[in-house]
């Protein structure tokens, strides 16, 4: 009895002990690979090397850092007893991705919802004030109708013609080519296709050589050239035209994409069964599809209501196109009013809420939640 | 295990060198001071042969950084706590801004006896916050001119007005010649309708006459104040007539003001008069810039109430201090001589203050009168919208002015600009 | 559907793509034409007026963005001089210098997010997926300052690894949405055997997801790229405009002239910036164009 009860004892102190030496272990690998990675960051910085090879260097260093920080995270956790070990396994995969977001977004979203209940300096606390402004400012209900119809045509646009191509280019023998021009605009940056639009939206007076190729369209045939972005509503349209001009490709790629995954044997069997394309197109290959349309629709809605670059390049917010993420830049960086640059930054994260939650309710439907 | 310790350990050894190599270069860097500022391209480095002279006499290495997007950067790295040593602030209301937040080295004594000496009053007092001062101004810019193509004006027998009744004279006479007297364009993404803004403010100091102009910039006389709509209407009376302006409002409102100045240049002239500040000639055709003194003609925007004479609208930059050390108030002392401007006054394209200048410096005859006309000018007074806070100066004003000539009638722009002055 | 209407179908078809096509591809070439022209015909004429007139074409506004542009100032000893500013190369390697770690590691950690949330379970799961994608839709201004804050306790400020991870902070919302749909349409069959067969969480990721998500991956890493290559923010506040740092982007911006007098050098420029990312794609290509598995498979 004793003696069984000493060497349970025994062989618990020395679990004990191995768990310890363990933990030890566990929390010194870490430790010095953070160490190694972060000297190596220091001779990176401080290094005098030609340009060149601290590029290549630091690209290695960082990209296998990570890689390294995912291995050593991992054997780490193996470390632990099996019951633990597999608690935290999840951890090692989403553990990084959690921190970083809650360093770089989560935190400073918690921020400027602290803010925005201050002052212009961030002193004096004003209540409710900034949201007040930011629901009844004229200014402010002219971003939210616009960006609306940038949210409604934005993306509808630019889902609509990626669909429509992508179904298209799928029937044509010539589709990489075809989608390759399609997608030529997506790697244009915003000032570049400032520049691209003032070309198609200049205006020049009557008599003139226009640059702009939609007025020198409207002076050949007679009628009086336009001075397009200042005119309102329509103004909005023009720049959204932009985006969908923009982002097209994004739409076709993944549309695309998800198109060839779709069996060609379903879509054989609605052609035996005598449905027209449009037939096969409505019915077979949509439904088919419909998760990447929701998956990109989001994107592009998101894209839309955060619309910053195209507006303050053509317009500056002026003629009546202001936006929320305009808005919001200008009360930040051009009025230095913290708190109402930060209550709009909220409002805008609000504004998501209907979409995310409507993504979510179709990953409940699926197998993952 | 053992391995992997074993591992670990050689690693960590390996590492320790890299961390003292990184350590042993830090201790021989020679004195800098850093500068962040609104020129880039051609203007930095101007700005940079400049102050070359002081690298070479105190061995002080100046690291400039220009961006276009200073205006933002500066006021995201000054609240991140990565301020530079020096900035130079294209605008009063950033110095206003970092000084009520206690961000900024209030200049010391011996700077502020170089400012009494080198600078008018004026400047001091732009320079300053609640009666401490913090900025130091270098190069500056004068607005209030009037520029205009000297041999087809020549040709057609135009002269230079020297009232505002001779200056409607001349704008009736040109329309009777079936010429088109101005040329107009407020565009400037997302600044656009500062041009307009610096047209109601020269008209605001000749009707309404500098005092009430400070109490215009500082709020106590409101945009919905008579004085101030008289100064829309006097604008109004040009820009809002097709016959005056090249091209209509469309034309005002869709234009580049970098742009707007081509209809001066060309054979024959589209358009017979442009107002803008001296940096304007930076924007003209390379032939006119080869002989600007032969090609182009300036004069000062003509007085409309003859009590208020013709005064000089301007802005300018300023520097100011974040990080005080020795060596960075040894670059204030320099920038505020006529030394830190003299190479780039050479170089063409920029204006100084300094009261002890040489104006033989400035390379033709139309930037040594702007630059005497600046010096000895009865009235200076700072660009409003500049001074205003920003709300209103940077945002309502210039889309008060967009509005007004998209049409929108003016007691209600003024009214939308008034309300949005910040209580 | 008899070969006739088929082949009519196939003609409709190509048509209607040319016109879709071109519609696209007119801005384009606008934008080319213009940049081979010189600053006066770009403000006075139409770029298509070169399809009817005689118009000289000129390399000028490529070579004087690539070569720097042409400064004239004083000198010290009171000499005007005029000299070429920095050409490009320096800003290629920078560009590329941030813009790889800032696609690849991104896509590394989304990806290993995307196949946690998936397929491993694990508490509050669902909560911290609805955080995540919540996060989409913050405007990063407003994380500049914070985190610009946190930098210069640590040391980041101005360091390649810092805008890496800034950059892989702004981009994982959308990375892990989108692999994550990608992710959770492999069969559960596939995990199920592996995990029977004993395979460990790291390895079922490393050898069955990264493999099979290569489509997503590509056109997931293609977008980021393009992001990350286009940005001049970001760079402009965690890496600082000095030259020995600038960016591509940045060097343009200010190419354009202290007042935007230049902007005939944005179309050379614009075209430039664009040469990268458009090998990317087309080296990309023919991965995400082999369509996504998942479906195939699921079907």
């Amino acid at each position: 009895m004793a003696e069984e009860a000493t060497s349970k004892n025994r062989a618990l102190a020395h679990g004990g002990l191995a768990t310890l030496g363990r933990l030890a272990v566990s929390i010194f690998v870490p430790l010095v690979t953070f160490v190694v990675l972060w000297g190596g960051f220091i001779f990176l910085k401080e290094s005098k090397a030609p340009p060149a090879l601290i590029a290549i260097i630091a690209i290695v260093w960082g990209v296998g850092g990570v890689a390294l920080l995912f291995w050593v995270a991992d054997w780490t956790v193996n470390r632990f007893p099996p019951a633990i070990a597999k608690r935290l396994q999840p951890f090692v995969f989403v553990g990084p991705a959690l921190i970083i977001l809650a360093w770089y977004l989560f935190l400073p979203t918690l921020r400027s919802l602290y803010l925005s209940f201050f002052d212009a300096q961030s002193r004096n606390f004003v209540g409710l004030a900034n949201f007040v402004y930011a629901f009844t400012d004229p200014k402010m209900l002219e971003s939210f109708v616009n960006n609306l119809l940038w949210i409604i045509l934005g993306t509808g646009g630019s889902v609509g013609m990626g669909l429509l191509i992508a179904l298209l280019a799928d029937r044509s023998r010539a589709e990489k080519a075809f989608k390759s021009i399609i997608f030529t605009p997506m790697a244009i940056s915003f000032v570049g296709a400032g520049v691209i639009w003032r070309f198609v939206y200049a205006y020049k007076p009557v008599g003139e050589s226009q640059i702009g190729l939609l007025n020198a369209l409207l002076t050949l045939f007679g009628a009086e050239p336009q001075a397009w972005i200042t005119l309102r509503p329509w103004n909005n349209i023009f720049l959204i035209a932009i985006l969908v001009w923009l982002q097209t490709g994004y739409a076709m790629v993944i549309i695309s994409a998800a198109l060839k995954g779709v069996p060609s044997s379903i879509i054989e069997a609605g052609r035996i069964d005598g449905a027209g394309e449009l037939r096969v197109i409505g019915s077979i290959i949509i439904p088919y599809i419909f998760t990447t349309l929701v998956t990109v629709s989001t994107t592009i809605i998101i894209i839309s209501l955060k619309i910053f670059d195209i507006v303050y390049t053509m317009t500056g917010g002026q003629y009546g196109t202001e936006v929320i993420a305009s808005m919001q830049y200008k009360q930040m960086f051009n009025y230095y009013d913290f708190g109402k640059g930060s209550a709009i930054a909220i409002v805008l994260v609000l504004a998501v809420t209907p979409v995310m939650w409507y993504n979510l309710r179709q990953f409940s439907k699926q197998e993952g939640f | 295990m053992k391995k992997v310790l074993m591992i670990a350990l050689i690693i960590a050894i390996v590492a320790m060198p890299i961390f003292s190599a990184g350590q042993a270069e830090k201790v021989s860097a020679q004195k800098t001071v850093t500068v962040f500022g609104a020129f880039v391209d051609e203007e930095a480095h101007r700005f940079e042969e400049a102050i070359r002279p002081f690298e070479e006499k105190t061995g002080i290495k100046v690291i400039y950084e220009g961006s276009k997007d200073f205006e933002t950067l500066i006021s995201v790295r000054v609240e991140g706590g990565n301020a530079p040593d020096i900035a130079g602030l294209p605008q009063p209301g950033l110095m206003l801004n970092f000084a009520e937040k206690g961000k900024l080295v209030p200049i010391w004594s011996s700077l502020g006896a170089l400012i009494d000496k080198n600078y008018a009053p004026v400047w001091r007092d732009l320079g300053s916050y609640k009666g401490t001062t913090y900025g130091v101004f270098h190069r500056v810019n004068a607005k209030s001119f009037v520029w205009y193509p000297k041999k087809a004006w020549a040709k057609a027998g135009y002269t230079v007005p020297k009232t505002w009744d001779e200056l409607n004279r001349l704008m009736d006479r040109m329309v009777a010649n079936g010429h088109t007297p101005w040329a107009v364009g407020i565009e400037s993404g997302g600044a656009t309708g500062w041009v307009g803004t610096d047209w109601i403010e020269d008209i605001m100091l000749r009707t309404a006459g500098p005092e009430k102009y400070d109490r215009w910039v500082s709020g106590e006389l409101g945009f919905n104040s008579p004085e101030v709509k008289a100064a829309f209407e006097v604008l109004g009376k040009i820009w809002l007539d097709p016959r005056y302006v090249y091209g209509g409002k469309n034309y005002i409102l869709t234009t580049s003001f970098g742009d707007a100045q081509e209809p001066l240049f060309t054979n024959p002239p589209k358009a017979w008069m442009h107002r803008q500040g001296n940096f304007i000639t930076g924007f003209f055709p390379e032939e006119v810039q080869e002989s600007l003194e032969d090609e182009v003609g300036v004069f000062a925007l003509p007085a409309i109430d003859v009590q208020f004479g013709i005064p000089v609208l301007g802005g300018g930059d300023q520097f100011v201090v974040f990080n005080d050390r020795p060596e960075v108030r040894q670059f204030m002392e320099f920038l505020a001589t006529w030394e830190s401007g003299k190479l780039w006054a050479q170089a063409g394209g920029a204006l100084f203050p300094y009261l002890d200048q040489d104006l033989r410096a400035y390379p033709n005859a139309i930037e040594r009168s702007l630059a005497e006309a600046l010096v000895n000018a009865k009235v200076f007074r700072f660009d409003a919208s500049d001074l205003m806070p920003a709300q209103v100066g940077a945002g309502t004003f210039w889309s008060g002015i967009v509005d007004w000539v998209g049409g929108k009638s003016l007691d209600a722009v003024l009214s939308d600009i008034q309300r949005s002055w910040p209580k | 559907m008899s070969i006739k209407t088929e082949q009519r179908w196939l003609r409709l078809v190509n048509a209607s793509l040319i016109v879709l096509v071109l519609l696209w591809a007119i801005p384009i070439i606008g934008l080319f034409i213009s940049s081979l022209r010189a600053k006066s015909d770009v403000l006075n004429s139409g770029w298509w007026t070169i399809l009817y007139t005689k118009s000289r074409l000129t390399f000028a506004n490529y070579k004087q963005v690539l070569g720097g542009s042409k400064y004239t100032f004083v000198d010290s000893a009171g000499r005007t001089v005029r000299a070429s500013g920095d050409n490009l190369s320096r800003a290629f390697i920078n560009s590329l210098t941030v813009t790889i770690p800032s696609v690849i590691i991104p896509l590394l950690i989304a990806s290993a997010a995307a196949f946690g949330f998936a397929w491993l379970i694990f508490p509050g799961r669902k909560a911290f997926f609805t955080a995540v994608v919540a996060m989409l839709v913050v405007p990063l201004q407003i994380a500049l300052i914070p985190i610009l804050r946190d930098y210069q306790k640590i040391g980041l400020t101005g360091s390649y690894l810092g805008i890496w991870l800034a950059h892989t902070g702004f981009g994982l919302p959308l990375g892990i949405y989108l692999l994550y749909n990608y992710v959770s349409t492999i069969p559960r069959d596939i995990f199920e055997s592996a995990f029977l067969d004993g395979a460990k969480p790291l390895v079922v990721f490393a050898r069955l997801v990264l493999p099979l998500s290569v489509p997503a991956i590509a056109s997931l890493a293609i977008f980021q790229f393009l992001w990350v290559w286009n940005d001049l923010l970001v760079a402009l506040v965690f890496l600082g405009g000095t030259s020995d740092v600038a960016v591509l982007t940045q060097r343009l911006a200010t190419m354009v002239g202290s007042r935007g007098q230049d902007w005939h050098l944005l179309t050379a420029g614009a075209f430039i910036v664009m040469v990268i990312p458009l090998i990317v794609f087309f080296a990309l290509q023919r991965y995400f164009v082999q369509g996504l598995m998942a479906g195939s498979v699921k079907g």
